[in-house]
Parts: C-alpha cells; sequence; structure tokens
C-alpha cells in the first residue's frame, strides 16, 4: 500500500484557527518516507505555519519536482492541489501557475538533487524572476530514492555511508540565491521547529522569492558520523544568526522584546518580522555583508542558520511584467477575445 | 521560353549580402505588387546568420494563382558577387540579369537579356554617409524595376510613406532613392522588360500574412494569457508577434497587461510554464521548432500522462540536429506524434496557409481543454516565416471559449463524489477542478507517476494498465473533433490520388493542374490532422494508389497513415523533398512521371488509363 489516507476521526476539541479549521485539516496523507526522516518534520513546519498564519488550506498551491523530498507535497494540506512534476522543472511549473492566478500561495518543495544538480538552472531562473513563492529545498546532501549518491550540497570530502568521499565543491544554495537577487533567503534545520515554524510563516507572507535552506538529514543514507548533513553535526555546528518571530498585522501590538537586541522587518502586508540577535551585529539588510558572513562559516564548518537575506523590494514577476490585477486564469471570454472588428484593422494593415 | 510581354506571370528574384538592409526593401517590392490587385508569393531564402552570407528573396507573381515556389527565374537582381554564377545559372533563357555595373563584367550568356545599372556609383554621388550609401542601394533597383516591370511607383511611395509614418526624416531619403533608380532605368535602358506587371483585381478581400503572426494572433482570439518560450528560428516571430498583439489588444482599463510572456531560460523551462499555466486554468502556450521539441519531450509526457491541457507551436525547419535552421522541413511529424517515453500519442493539427494557422491555433485552444492533452499546431518556416496571400481573417462574435470539463465551486458542490481522472460521460475525458476554487472538495494531486482515478499513487498494474486505456479512448474522441482533411474529387473514375499537407498544397495544386493537361486524372486530398478521421480512409479506400506528398526523407505522414489508419503499405507511393527548399510543381510532376514509369499499375489506375508513351518523360 503506498497511499495511506489518515482515517477522518479526530479528537473533537481540537483548537481551531480563524479559517475555522483544525491543524488537522492542513494535514496530508501518511508520509511514506523512512521513519525519522527530516523531511517529515519540514511538512510538519509547514502545516504548523499554515495554521497559524489562517491561511484557507484550499488557497495554496504544492509544486515539487522528483525525490523524497519532492513526495511530501502529498504529506501535508490535503485541500490544497498538488503537481508532483519533473524532476528539477518545479520552478517552470511554479512560474506558470502563478502567472495563471496571483491570489494563490505557492509552496515549492524540492531537494538538493532537484535543485542543485538537474534543475540548476530553473533554480537560478526563477530567483531572477522574483517569482511569489516560497521555495523549500530539503537539503540532505545525498540522492535518496536512488539509495544514497552524493548530490551537488554535499560538503567537499565529506563520506558517504560507504566512506567513499566527495571529491568535488558543494553548492550552496543560499550564497547562490543572494548572488541572484533573491528577495528572502533563509537556512534553517529540520531539527529546529523553533526556528523553522516562523521562517516558514515569514516567507509566506513574503512576496517575492523566498529561499529556506532546510538541512533535513537522511536518516538512512546520508546520517553518519561523517556526513556533515547528519543530525549531530547540524546540532553541533549550528551558529544561529538570529531567532525569529513571526507577528501577522492583526496582532503586531505589544512589544515584549527588548528593544536593545530586536531587529523589526515590516513586510508588505503590514507584518513583522522581528529579529533577536545573538550573534555579532548581524544585519540581514546587509547584502554585501551577507556572503562573506556565510564564506567565514563555513570556512569554521559551521552551517549558518536563521534569515540570511531580507530585501525591502517585494516587486515581484507580476509587478515586473505589469499583468494586471485580476488572475489570468479568471478573465473572461470577452476580456481576451479582441473581436472582429478589431480584426478588420489587423486586415486593413495587412493589405 | 518566356513569352514576350508575359504580364502578371513571373518570378524575381534578388540575390543580396546578409545584413544589407535588402530585406526590407525586397518586401516593399513584393508587397508594391500585390497592392496592384496581383498574387505574388514572396519567399525569404536566409542564411543562419547576421552579416555577410548570402541571402536571397524570390517573389513569384502569378495572376492565375499558383503561388507555389518556382525555380526558373524571369529577373534577377543579383547585387552579391560572392553568389553570381550561380544566380545567373538560374535565370531562364530570354530571362534578364540586373546587376551593379558600376565594375562591368562579363556574365558569359548570351541568351539572357543582361542590364547593368550604376547602383553603387549612383548612390556615391548622391550620398556621402558610407552608411547610406549602402542601405539605398537596395531602393535604387527597386525604383529602377519600377520602370522596368512597371511597378506603380506611387503605391511603392505611399507603402514608404506608412512605412515610416513614425520616423517622417526617412520618408524623403528614401523617395529620392527610388527616383534615382527609376530615372536612371527610364534614361539608359533601351526599353522595358519582357515581363511586367499590370494592375488586376486578384487581391480583393486577401491580406499579405505570415503564418506565426497569424498563429500568433489565433492565440489572442483562442484566449491564450500566458505564453513562454525560447528564441528559435523559425518560430520566434510567432512569440513576438503575440506579445506585441497582446501589448495592444489585451490592456485592460488601467493599462495593465492581460497576458504574460515569458522568455524562459530554454525550451525545458518554456514547456514547464506552459504546463503550470495550463494546470492552474489560464489558456498558455510555447512555441518552438525541432530541437525545442526534442527538449520539451519529458514535459508533453507529463501533460499527456497527467491530462494537462498544453498549446504548442512547431515551426518545423530542417532538422535533424541543428540541421539547417533557415530552411523549411516537414520532419517532426512522428516526434511529435508520438512525443516523450511510454505510450503517448498526440493530437497534431497541420494548417496549410496563414489563414489555417490563424483558426487552427484558436481552435488548439479549445481541442486542448477539450481534451486535457497537448495539442500540437504543426507549420513550418515556409508558412510561418514567408508573407503569403490569403483571405482576411475573420472571426465569429458568437463563438465562446471551449473551456472543456472543469467543475467550478457551484459544481462541485453538485457532484457526490469527484475523481479527477474518471470517465464518468464515456469519451474518456474526466473532469478536471482547477486549484483554490472550494475549501473542501476537488483538491487533487497531479502527478506523473502512475495514479488511480482519483489521483492517488498506485503501483498496481491493473489500475496502470486501465488508465493507460482510458486516455487512449481520448484519441478516439479527438477523431471527430479535429478539421477533417480537404478533398478534391477531380476524376470520379480515376483510381490514384495525391495526399499531402501542410506547406506543400499550393505546390500539389499547381502539378495537379500542369498533370491534368496530360489527362493524368487524380483525386486530391489534404490532411489536416492526426489522428485520421473517417474520412481519409474513406478516401484512401476508393483508390488503388496515393502518391504520399512531405517534405522529409523518411515519409513519416506515410509511416503514421501505415500504422494509425491501417492503410496498405503498397498503396502509399512516397513523394519526398527533403533539400529545404519551399515545394515547386515540377518537382511534383517529376516525381509522379517517374513513379508511373517505374510502375504501369500506376499508370492503369488512372481515369482514363494512361500508356508510358502518354505521359511525358520526368526530366
Amino acid at each position: 500500500m503506498t497511499h495511506i489516507v489518515k482515517p477522518a476521526f479526530h479528537h473533537p476539541a481540537l483548537p481551531v484557527n480563524a479559517c475555522g479549521l483544525t491543524h488537522r485539516d492542513y494535514e496530508g496523507v501518511v508520509s511514506t518516507l523512512c521513519a525519522g526522516c527530516g523531511h517529515d518534520s519540514v511538512s510538519a513546519a509547514i502545516i504548523e505555519a499554515c495554521f497559524e498564519l489562517d491561511i484557507e488550506a484550499h488557497r495554496v498551491a504544492k509544486i515539487s519536482g522528483i525525490g523524497c523530498s519532492s513526495k511530501t507535497t502529498n504529506y501535508f494540506l490535503d485541500r490544497s492541489h498538488g503537481f508532483n512534476s519533473v524532476h528539477g522543472r518545479m520552478p517552470s511549473v511554479a512560474t506558470g501557475a502563478n502567472l495563471a492566478n496571483n491570489d494563490l500561495v505557492y509552496i515549492g518543495v524540492s531537494g538538493d538533487g532537484d535543485t542543485a544538480s538537474i534543475g540548476l538552472g530553473q533554480f537560478c531562473h526563477v530567483i531572477r524572476r522574483r517569482l511569489n513563492m516560497v521555495y523549500l529545498v530539503e537539503n540532505n546532501g545525498t540522492y535518496g530514492l536512488t539509495k544514497g549518491q552524493s548530490s551537488a550540497t554535499n560538503d567537499k570530502s565529506a563520506k558517504n555511508r560507504k566512506g567513499v568521499e566527495n571529491r568535488y565543491e558543494a553548492i550552496d544554495l543560499a550564497a547562490l540565491a543572494i548572488e541572484l537577487g533573491a528577495g528572502f533567503v533563509a537556512r534553517s534545520f529540520s531539527g529546529d521547529k523553533a526556528q523553522l515554524v516562523p521562517l516558514m510563516k515569514a516567507a509566506i507572507r513574503y512576496r517575492g522569492f523566498a529561499l529556506i535552506d532546510v538541512i533535513s538529514p537522511c536518516v538512512t543514507f546520508n546520517n553518519h558520523a561523517a556526513s556533515t548533513k547528519s543530525y549531530d553535526y547540524v546540532r553541533e555546528h549550528n551558529a544561529a544568526l538570529d531567532t525569529v518571530d513571526f507577528v501577522p498585522p492583526e496582532v503586531a501590538i505589544t512589544v515584549a522584546y527588548d528593544a536593545g537586541s530586536t531587529t523589526e522587518v515590516t513586510l508588505h502586508d503590514g507584518s513583522a518580522l522581528r529579529l533577536h540577535k545573538l550573534a555579532d551585529d548581524y544585519d540581514p539588510t546587509d547584502r554585501a555583508a551577507v556572503l562573506p558572513k556565510l564564506q567565514r562559516h563555513k570556512a569554521a564548518g559551521e552551517v549558518a542558520t536563521g534569515l540570511l537575506y531580507l530585501e525591502a523590494d517585494e516587486t515581484d514577476l507580476h509587478g515586473l511584467i505589469g499583468t494586471c490585477a485580476a488572475p489570468l486564469n479568471s478573465l473572461a471570454d470577452q476580456d481576451l477575445c479582441p473581436g472582429n472588428a478589431a480584426l478588420g484593422q489587423i486586415n486593413a494593415s495587412h493589405s | 521560353m518566356v513569352p514576350d510581354r508575359a504580364f502578371n506571370e513571373f518570378v524575381l528574384k534578388f540575390a543580396n549580402v546578409n545584413g544589407s538592409g535588402s530585406a526590407s526593401a525586397n518586401l516593399l517590392c513584393a508587397k508594391a505588387l500585390f497592392r496592384m490587385g496581383l498574387p505574388v508569393s514572396p519567399k525569404n531564402i536566409f542564411p543562419s546568420n547576421i552579416q555577410g552570407l548570402p541571402t536571397w528573396y524570390e517573389i513569384r507573381v502569378s495572376e492565375a494563382g499558383h503561388l507555389a515556389r518556382r525555380a526558373g527565374i524571369d529577373v534577377m537582381v543579383a547585387m552579391n558577387p560572392q553568389t553570381y554564377a550561380r544566380d545567373v545559372a538560374e535565370i531562364v533563357p530570354g530571362g534578364t540579369l540586373i546587376y551593379d555595373s558600376t565594375l562591368r563584367r562579363d556574365f558569359g550568356r548570351e541568351d539572357i537579356r543582361q542590364i547593368g545599372i550604376p547602383i553603387a556609383g549612383l548612390c556615391a554621388d548622391a550620398w556621402s554617409d558610407l552608411r547610406e550609401r549602402q542601405i539605398f542601394k537596395n531602393i535604387v533597383y527597386i525604383g529602377a524595376l519600377s520602370w522596368l516591370i512597371e511597378i506603380d511607383i506611387d503605391i511603392i511611395e505611399q507603402l514608404i510613406a506608412e512605412q515610416f509614418k513614425s520616423k517622417p526624416k526617412l520618408v524623403e531619403p528614401n523617395f529620392k532613392a527610388l527616383r534615382i533608380g527609376y530615372d536612371y532605368a527610364h534614361a539608359y535602358i533601351d526599353g522595358r522588360l519582357s515581363v511586367r506587371a499590370r494592375k488586376s483585381n486578384g487581391t480583393a478581400g486577401k491580406i499579405m500574412i505570415s503564418g506565426n503572426e497569424a498563429a500568433a494572433l489565433g492565440a489572442i482570439y483562442g484566449g491564450a494569457t500566458v505564453a513562454a518560450w525560447y528564441p528559435i528560428t523559425p518560430s520566434t516571430t510567432l512569440t513576438e508577434s503575440f506579445e506585441r498583439h497582446a501589448g495592444r489588444l489585451r490592456r485592460d482599463n488601467n493599462g495593465m497587461l492581460r497576458a504574460a510572456v515569458i522568455q524562459a531560460e530554454d525550451e525545458l523551462s518554456a514547456a514547464g510554464i506552459a504546463v503550470g499555466a495550463n494546470w492552474n486554468g489560464a489558456r498558455a502556450f510555447t512555441a518552438t521548432s525541432g530541437p525545442g521539441i526534442s527538449l520539451m519531450s519529458e514535459f508533453i509526457g507529463l501533460a499527456y500522462f497527467a491530462e494537462v491541457p498544453l498549446v504548442l507551436f512547431d515551426i518545423q525547419r530542417g532538422g535533424p540536429s541543428t540541421g539547417m535552421p533557415t530552411r523549411t522541413q516537414q520532419s517532426d511529424i512522428l516526434a511529435c506524434a508520438y512525443a516523450s517515453h511510454g505510450d503517448t500519442r498526440h493530437v497534431l493539427l497541420i494548417p496549410g496557409d496563414p489563414g489555417e494557422c490563424f483558426t487552427f491555433s484558436a481552435d488548439a485552444f479549445d481541442l486542448a481543454d477539450r481534451l486535457q492533452a497537448p495539442v500540437f499546431v504543426m507549420s513550418d518556416l515556409d508558412i510561418g516565416m514567408n508573407d503569403w496571400v490569403v483571405d482576411e481573417l475573420k472571426w465569429d462574435d458568437n463563438r465562446r471559449f471551449d473551456r472543456g470539463k472543469v467543475l467550478d465551486a457551484a459544481k462541485l458542490e453538485a457532484v457526490s463524489e469527484f475523481a479527477r481522472y474518471r470517465d464518468v460521460d464515456g469519451d474518456g475525458v474526466p473532469w478536471r477542478t482547477l486549484p483554490g476554487i472550494h475549501p473542501g472538495k476537488g483538491a487533487y494531486f497531479t502527478r506523473g507517476t502512475s495514479h488511480t482515478d482519483t489521483g492517488k499513487y498506485t503501483e498496481d498494474g491493473v489500475v496502470h494498465a486501465a488508465m493507460l486505456d482510458r486516455i487512449n479512448a481520448k484519441f478516439e474522441t479527438a477523431k471527430s473533433l479535429v478539421p477533417k482533411p480537404v478533398t478534391r474529387i477531380l476524376s470520379s473514375k480515376s483510381r490514384l490520388g495525391i495526399i499531402n499537407y501542410g506547406s506543400t498544397d499550393l505546390a500539389v495544386r499547381e502539378a495537379i493542374s500542369l498533370m491534368g493537361r496530360e489527362a493524368l486524372g487524380v483525386n486530391h486530398l489534404r490532411l489536416r490532422a492526426f489522428p485520421f478521421s473517417d474520412e481519409v480512409a474513406d478516401f484512401i479506400g476508393r483508390h488503388d494508389f496515393l502518391f504520399v506528398v512531405e517534405q522529409n526523407r523518411d515519409a513519416q505522414m506515410r509511416h503514421l497513415l501505415i500504422a494509425e489508419a491501417g492503410i496498405a503499405a503498397e498503396k502509399l507511393v512516397p513523394v519526398t523533398n527533403y533539400d529545404g527548399f519551399p515545394l515547386t510543381a515540377q518537382f511534383l510532376v517529376d516525381a509522379i512521371r517517374s513513379a508511373i514509369h517505374r510502375d504501369t499499375r500506376i499508370a492503369d489506375a488512372s481515369a482514363p488509363p494512361l500508356t508510358a508513351a502518354s505521359m511525358g518523360q520526368p526530366r
């Protein structure tokens, strides 16, 4: 049995959000990933974020490519349409979907093989297009479904479970995204719900391209002592640049934090991102400073997590190409077909 | 030999250097002849190059309406010394060579008229700027032609004024160049040419338009809102034309666009964008050529299996591989009919001219929605990039888009159980829903993996096989929805037929009329779509032998007829041409004569029966 629907029964006292939905209404079918897979924690964070943000569950489109990560779009938000497309091509499908209807939340789920190898070109270009979407990379440095080959995000010299050393340089997707002009770039760890959920909420509310590179260990093929994408390694080497609170506009009234250690960034919809700085003076809006910072952490063998970069300009693809406010898929015949009279003028200009 | 004073039946050819500004001058000439009421067919025979390589432009004028390409040039304007030898060799005995005699030379042909005009010298006298001296050479020879073959100079001036409406400063120098050529020819050339143009009324109700622009307009009229593409000759002008027309015809009250055009990073992405947009309920297309189809194949298979509408324009060019990117072919038939791995089979619409590019383009969006499947519009470089004379485009204002089986929120409410991939109507086509439409019903999971009728992942072989069969049932449904073939029964007793498709039709019609003079009775069917509607097998069944005319080496459509319409291979005689040039009637007549000389049974099938002696010899 490969498609396991959860029983409809649930506890009658489950809390309900502003949409009248329970947490359960944001879940999907039972995951078929390995027990302990980091990806299931990411799905749980998506469920949590959508529930807490009171997003109507059917107003989300879930789009993915191919791989273990891409399968997860089936394991959350059963009330949303999902599209498990072809390997490495989620960004193009998401682009088309978003062009058709600018009024849904687009969550793209991909993996390190799907994004950093076969889909690297699409990843780069969807960033350049500033597509309004949340792009999640469930990054475990390995090919899971084909049983443990190294991926392009695996650190150089890291060993796979057979002890074979990776000879090639790793691609840092977060650094690449910043270089290419992504407006919202974060990195997190699937085992760190406290960091991941607020980042997820902020990414959903951000209008523009939002990347979260989630280190999500593969329990079967890449969770051993020699891997830099194992639970143990990431827990030990996690250098959190800040902790993040996301505050929707309707509750952004009281401030309980020490102003001295908090930066607040307001998003286009009035919601606020509060960053509590734990590390040195880290300013995620200073693009020039971000990349050297990431390099320093990398050199120290650390995984810098948190909101790495945030751009105030929230112009998305629709803004760049000047499409109308109404979703293109909502336009009626008379909005689209110019009619025979207009054809008369076209004929005249060709005679 | 060209008869003396042959009015309105001739071929004019320009041999130029690419990048010298000749293209717009040559189009000006074609357009002026068209405005004189003459059916014309300009063919731009250009290199894959921006500057320096040889390029040609042929204009056939035929008041009788024969607008296929015709070999044998009546008037050659030879402006490229690199190609003098081959250009001069193409001129028919009694024809005319016009060349730039600033440097005089002997072309070694006594049987043609040679007219030297010191074009470069005239321009050097008239302009000091080097760029102007170069660019106006083209207008000078148009001016000379205006006198030599009597192209109405007022019409040319009118066209120049229209062309430079937004840059009025350019009008006067163009007029000046035109007059320099005209006056020189009038003053120094002893008599006009033996072929001439004379005003006629052969173009009433006609326009001159390229297939790519017509297809783009079809996409506008058919309600396409998302276009995703990657530049590739010869399809580029289709999407560029869509963008230009959308910029004018698709603005809302705030001046915002009711369309999105994305130049993607490659053809894979272009196909993915079109798939994503169609999945989400916008009408979306991509336009490409053969190499792009190869790259898009994986997405085409996904759209087929996940049943996402998708419109693809394939403007075919010379293959395989990069092939001849600026030459025409019909060599993607099999690649598109069966595009992608696994069992797939796709609908092809095959327009025969720009008029059908317009209608089939609009129809393709209805069909793709109706069938929830990829639909290809199989044009080619000749139709796509050349200007053809066709009937004015028309649109029925009562027509509404056929969005196919889409359940909106209200309809979903009325459905007891929604199953995305279940055939509830018996035509193989299931109902679909769009994302975000209903809070509790209708969501499903779209996937390229095998799925049950509710869209759930499955590895159950029985379910998988049933799904493939059900999808194939849509193809059966498509037979009655696609455009029917155009048939012409010219001799009800003849057991000989010609089958063709696409841009070869003008040549086929002309060939049939030429062969008619030799009493060869053949009937004619032009295919306009795959799958083949029942009329195709009916027509073939009434004949013993059928010539299948196509522009590829392997007789791809013949293969398709054998495989998909169950036609006996020996009935279908392949007539193939794959040199990259638009087909000529003479090529066909020769090929058919050869076939008849090879096999007397074919001659016997004609009505009245032919003998080898009654048929001309192949050249």
